[in-house]
């Protein structure tokens, strides 16, 4: 069904409201059920035997003395996992993740599987499986990835453009921009240049991957599974498992975070393999320590960026050379990074190389706005050098090169109307940029642009026969979103809120609908709410019609209920939406209204942040005093969880900037896979975050709105890594600025100025 | 197998399970008992998430033996509230939109619960460090230091109202 | 895995005979919060479990003469509600209640953090400062040894087969003295020290310190003893050189690794600053003015 889905500047009566969520009372008694909290009878216990190697040729896997435990009733390797993608690479690399063929490719690569009775009988089970190995040379560093002499992580791989003949690790180069950046730079007066690196994090989601499968002998499935898209999880687990979609059903949980990292399939095959040989439902925990080394953290990076402009700061020339790891796959982080790198500005002659690098990492999957925080870190620390160097205020440099509505953007498209140079203005008012700083501290401020997708999205919209509403929507509620729909659906039914009760659907209830992820559920699914409403208005006009015995023509909605039109009708009361549901039975049964829709037109999302720290300078340690986020939400349809956005996602930047890293030893494997040694931040290391919420309405949605979910996260990295500088004088070019790092650059420059003063 | 035959008080109700000598009472409230409240974010006390009490002390149960327990006291997310009457945390959580994903939930509402019992007016800095046990990956933190703060006023006003109509 | 005996007994003296006479694996269960973990790894794989909390020798703080006895099995939340020895031993208090967060504080114990024989357990810098000992009975009777005795490498201890430590003892505190013990981690809490230090003075008259004591966690296979820091404390009256001194001859006795947690630079100059730190913090709460 094709409707209009422009926006339309209307007066909200719920929408902007903060109502309590539906599912709040499940989830503060502890009823709520996530991934590790169903059961089903017969069942089984899986657990997986994973790689203790970074690379290495598995030449033999002995599972006789595991299979012959009491207890055990299944064991599998990639045999019990054949190929049947037929020649699609993207799906066999999925496959290859979940369970190594002839060769392990990081540490953590699952290798086998069990089920058993109980956890210890499958845990003993784990430890009877032989594997004899053959340890091959690895790199996890992303530069000396694509050295020439670099060890190969995936034999076909090819760099485009490159020898054919050669294996390579760079699998993909992506290049944008426009204009001629040569000729940009000799009209410069001025150049910065600057490298940058940032280390691998995770998602950090509290809740680990966790399933509960069922798979017969009739290729009958189901799936109880915590994830951010469980329609894309069932097609993809029915082509690796040779299933037709229709009989496998997949149930999303409660989900406990995901932050990107739920919209992959990690070991959810191998508990339907495992099901499958056992016939028994099996249920499949991720303890944390697998989340870490085997559930796709972000890429580790390497940036060079060069900015050159007039002496008045307007940039003349930009350009930026990203290199992204995708771990032991093909992914497309450098082209995101490429394509998100300059998106804040407005540019005559800018260009962005991106390449993919593979590695003997674990697969990086999505992490909230995917690959933009690194571009944005190295573009966004070398504005503040360009600014320190021309002499001007660095809020002032960016307002001077913002982009606007019409600006071409650095990876193509021209803009609508959007919100950076809102923000920036927002910025430059707000009391916390005039707030006074004490000694050792300093300011920073950062923006950040994303995308926003909007995607496949359906769903159902039921009329009760007391006038309340079922609303069945395929977009797993990650963070909120059922309030939001909630209000939305009562909003165009003039409705109470309380009267709408939000389900998110099964794989068998609803059509398809695509993955939780950029930023896309309250925009999706509140558009396929906005137009299922109105299906089911135009129904109930009907009815109120059919009623009155007059043409549907004449009638309107109003206020939530139906309305005659005209003087001919004046004699007609309105009938209301709860009249015309307990009348609904004889007037032409149930009255429901459906929408499916490709959500396209999801309005791009800017944030500019604000930060203030204190480092000590004998240790390196670094405080965050305070923290103001200011971002585009095009329209908040319930304020609360678009601030929560705001925060988790500046916090989670937070993170990232100041302590969170992969840390791998010299023999390949991951150093710190738990919330012990991966540090996130705790309760007390930060402040309350200060939101500022702008609404530019997304012109290609009824109500306005833009995703929110992910921009929060862009700023951080340079945010913080300005305020450092300003705070004791060093410009920090390594993510995270970790304490031994801060302390080193602090050392350092103490060096050099005492040599200086020296000579 | 041989387990060990325990006798306990969970939510004020007497309980008896057997379990493992080496299973965690973690498992032992979800796999035993059902009371799948308490969730494992980690299994090494390192995120919260499955906090109870035992005998009033705030404690991990991935960290705990269910054969530790024998003849104490547990108390759980699922004993927070009296019947229909949300625990105060439990309002200012929801009204305060203290939770995105909810996973970390019940854990911080064990542990909050367990600084009011003995500091019933902490400041900010004292919020922050008694629920620095507890990871939150959605937040930022900023709504759950709210709603503690907002949950500790309505109990020292509750506190204060019993407190006159003992003294009428 | 094996299936695990778990044995709760009521006397130190019948969980010294459990231990002993194991066969397998067999470990003392105090607080658990380094046991469960190391199970849950699968690092260690127990036979035998004996849980002491339920030794009634165990679970009290008791004074003696001045001097304070601290059961292994005391929660170290326990420790920071007892207000004469949160007085008498402030440093040795604030160690031990910065181990984990108020979950791990209501299961940790001192004895387990010694036990478990990390060179970063945050209270045994300032027990090895306090000169703590630990009462030790075994199967043949009891003995009572110095902290810094009890652990011999990462992960090791002196302990022979079937012997339990039953308490740790404080020595009987003089007038005009306190210590203090401060990390370095990079957040706030819930980390394990990268470097630490713990500093027990007693003054003189006008401020003169009279008896020093300066211990340092995680720059060694074990916390260690910094003499020549104490050296330089002994005599003095405390200002910026003689902190200075404090910190270089703390800088000499590092001798940490990289790791995970921080470089051995890192680690070597921040030792330095918290040495330095808490003596002027021990310093001051004994009454020295600066």
């Amino acid at each position: 069904m094709t409707a209009d889905t422009s926006y339309t500047d209307q007066e909200f009566e719920l929408v902007g409201t903060r109502p309590v969520r539906p599912d709040g009372i499940d989830k503060v008694t502890g009823r709520a059920r996530y991934g590790a909290d169903a059961s089903a009878p017969g069942q089984l216990v899986g657990a997986i035997l994973r790689s203790p190697h970074a690379h290495a040729k598995i030449k033999k896997i002995d599972t006789s003395k595991a299979e012959k435990l009491a207890g055990v009733k299944a064991v599998i390797t990639s045999a019990d996992l054949p190929d049947l993608t037929h020649g699609n690479r993207a799906s066999f690399d999925i496959l290859e993740n979940c369970m190594a063929r002839d060769r392990a490719l990081y540490d953590g690569h699952a290798v086998a599987a069990v089920a058993a009775i109980d956890q210890v009988t499958a845990r003993r089970a784990l430890s009877l499986i032989k594997v004899v190995y053959k340890k091959l040379p690895h790199v996890t560093d992303v530069d000396e990835a694509m050295q020439d002499s670099a060890p190969i992580v995936q034999p076909h791989i090819r760099t485009p453009g490159g020898d054919p003949d050669k294996p390579t690790n760079i699998s993909q180069i992506s290049t944008f921009g426009h204009g001629d950046v040569e000729a940009g730079f000799a009209k410069a007066e001025v150049i910065v240049e600057e490298s940058f690196k940032t280390e691998q994090t995770h998602q950090g989601y509290i809740e680990p991957h966790a399933c509960l499968a069922t798979l017969g002998p009739d290729g009958q499935g189901e799936l109880w599974v915590t994830t951010q898209g469980h329609y894309t999880f069932r097609n993809i687990c029915a082509e690796l498992l040779g299933l037709e979609v229709a009989n496998l059903k997949v149930t999303s949980s409660e989900i406990g975070g995901g932050f990107g990292g739920k919209t992959h399939v990690w070991m959810e095959p191998v508990a339907l393999a495992l099901s499958r040989k056992a016939n028994r439902p099996v249920k499949l925990v991720m303890s944390r320590e697998e989340v870490f080394r085997a559930s796709g953290p972000t890429s580790s990076t390497s940036v060079d960026v060069k900015l050159g402009a007039t002496a008045d700061g307007r940039i003349v020339a930009a350009t930026a050379t990203l290199r992204y790891q995708g771990g032991a796959f093909p992914g497309i982080w450098g082209m995101l990074g490429a394509m998100t790198s300059f998106a804040c500005y407005d540019l005559e002659n800018v260009k962005s190389i991106g390449y993919d690098v593979l590695v003997n990492r674990p697969k990086v999957a999505a992490y909230r706005a995917p690959s933009a925080p690194m571009a944005a870190f190295g573009v966004e620390s070398t504005m503040n050098l360009l600014a320190e160097k021309i002499g001007m205020d660095p809020v002032e440099l960016r307002i001077l090169n913002a982009a606007t509505e019409g600006t071409k953007a650095s990876y193509g498209p021209p803009y609508g109307p959007i919100g950076i140079g809102a923000t920036l203005e927002a910025v430059q008012k707000h009391p916390h940029m005039r707030a006074r700083l004490g000694k050792n501290q300093g300011r920073g401020m950062a923006c950040g642009f994303w995308f926003n997708f909007g995607g496949q999205t359906c769903c159902d919209l039921n009329i009760g026969v007391d006038g309340t509403v079922n609303l069945t929507v395929g977009t797993v509620d990650v963070g909120g979103s059922r309030a939001s729909l909630s209000l939305i659906a009562a909003e165009e039914l003039g409705i109470p809120y309380e009267k709408v009760r939000v389900t998110i659907g099964d794989t068998a209830s609803l059509g398809h609908n695509d993955t939780t992820e950029g930023s896309r559920g309250t925009f999706s699914s509140g558009m396929a709410t906005i137009f299922a409403a109105r299906n089911a208005i135009e129904e109930l006009k009907v009815r109120a019609a059919q009623t009155w015995e007059i043409d549907a023509k004449h009638v309107d909605w109003q206020n939530g209920q139906a309305v005659a039109r005209g003087i001919e009708h004046s004699n007609l009361g309105p009938l209301t939406l709860e009249e015309l549901a307990r009348k609904s039975p004889t007037t032409g049964g149930p009255i429901a209204g459906h929408n499916e829709v490709v959500a396209d037109g999801a309005g791009v999302s800017f944030a500019s942040h604000i930060c203030d720290v204190e480092v000590d300078p004998e240790t390196g340690s670094t405080k965050v005093l305070r923290y103001t986020v200011v971002q585009d939400a095009g329209k908040a349809i319930h304020p609360d969880y678009v601030e929560g956005q705001f925060q988790g996602g500046a916090a989670q930047g937070i993170g990232w900037a100041l302590n969170e890293e992969y840390i791998y030893g010299k023999d390949g494997r991951l150093q710190n896979p738990g919330f012990l040694d991966y540090r996130i931040p705790v309760c007390s290391d930060l402040p309350f975050i200060d939101t500022k919420i702008l609404e530019i309405p997304n012109p290609n949605h009824p109500y306005g709105i833009r995703g929110v979910g992910e921009t929060s996260i862009v700023p951080p990295l340079a945010a913080i890594a300005n305020a450092v500088s300003n705070a004791v004088g060093v410009r920090m070019k390594h993510i995270p600025m970790s304490p031994p790092r801060i302390l080193k650059a602090i050392k350092e420059q103490q060096a050099g100025e005492s040599q200086v003063s020296a000579g | 197998m041989s387990g060990v035959h325990v006798s306990t008080t969970v939510n004020g109700d007497a309980v008896e399970f057997v379990c493992p000598g080496g299973e965690s009472l973690l498992d032992v409230l979800r796999n035993r008992l059902g009371l799948t409240g308490a969730k494992e974010g980690c299994g090494t006390g390192d995120c919260g998430a499955c906090s109870v009490t035992l005998d009033g002390q705030l404690v991990c149960s991935c960290l705990v033996l269910g054969a530790e327990v024998e003849g104490r006291e547990v108390n759980t997310v699922e004993g927070m509230a009296e019947g229909n009457r949300l625990h105060p945390l439990q309002r200012q959580f929801l009204d305060n939109a203290a939770l995105q994903c909810g996973i970390c939930t019940p854990g911080f509402l064990v542990a909050a619960k367990a600084l009011l019992d003995e500091n019933p007016n902490p400041t900010e800095t004292e919020i922050r460090y008694a629920l620095a046990g507890n990871l939150c990956r959605c937040t930022g933190y900023d709504k759950i230091v709210r709603a503690v703060d907002a949950a500790a006023k309505d109990l020292r006003r509750e506190a204060k109202r019993k407190a006159r109509q003992k003294s009428k | 895995m094996t299936q695990v005996n778990y044995k709760a007994p009521t006397t130190t003296k019948e969980a010294s005979r459990l231990m002993a006479k194991a066969k397998g694996s067999a470990f003392l269960l105090a607080g658990g919060t380094d046991l469960l973990v190391r199970m849950k790894s699968g690092l260690i794989d127990p036979d035998l479990i004996v849980d002491i909390k339920r030794i009634p020798a165990t679970q009290s703080i008791k004074k003696n003469d001045g001097k304070y006895v601290i059961g292994a099995g005391v929660p170290c939340v326990a420790l920071g509600k007892n207000k004469g020895l949160v007085k008498a031993w402030p440093g040795v208090v604030e160690a031990a209640n910065l181990i984990g967060s108020d979950q791990i504080q209501g299961r940790c114990t001192m004895v387990g953090n010694l036990c478990n024989a990390s060179p970063a357990a945050d209270s045994v810098p300032a027990l090895v400062a306090a000169r703590a000992k630990a009462v030790i009975v075994g199967p043949k009777g009891r003995r009572t040894i110095p902290v810094e005795k009890v652990v011999t490498g990462p992960g090791t201890t002196s302990l022979k087969k079937g012997e339990v430590i039953e308490s740790i003892k404080l020595p009987e505190r003089g007038a005009r003295s306190a210590d203090a013990y401060l990390r370095f981690i990079p957040r706030t809490e819930m980390d394990i020290a990268v470097c630490s230090a713990g500093v027990n003075l007693t003054l003189g008259a006008k401020g003169i310190i009279k008896q020093a004591r300066v211990a340092l966690g995680a720059v060694a296979p074990t916390v260690i003893l910094v003499p020549a820091a104490a050296r330089a404390l002994v005599g003095k009256q405390l200002d910026d050189a003689v902190l200075a001194k404090v910190a270089a001859a703390c800088e000499i006795a590092c001798a940490p690794i990289d790791d995970k947690r921080g470089t051995v630079e890192f680690r070597t100059e921040v030792a330095g600053v918290l040495a330095r730190r808490a003596a002027t913090i021990a310093y001051q709460r004994a009454g020295g003015k600066l």
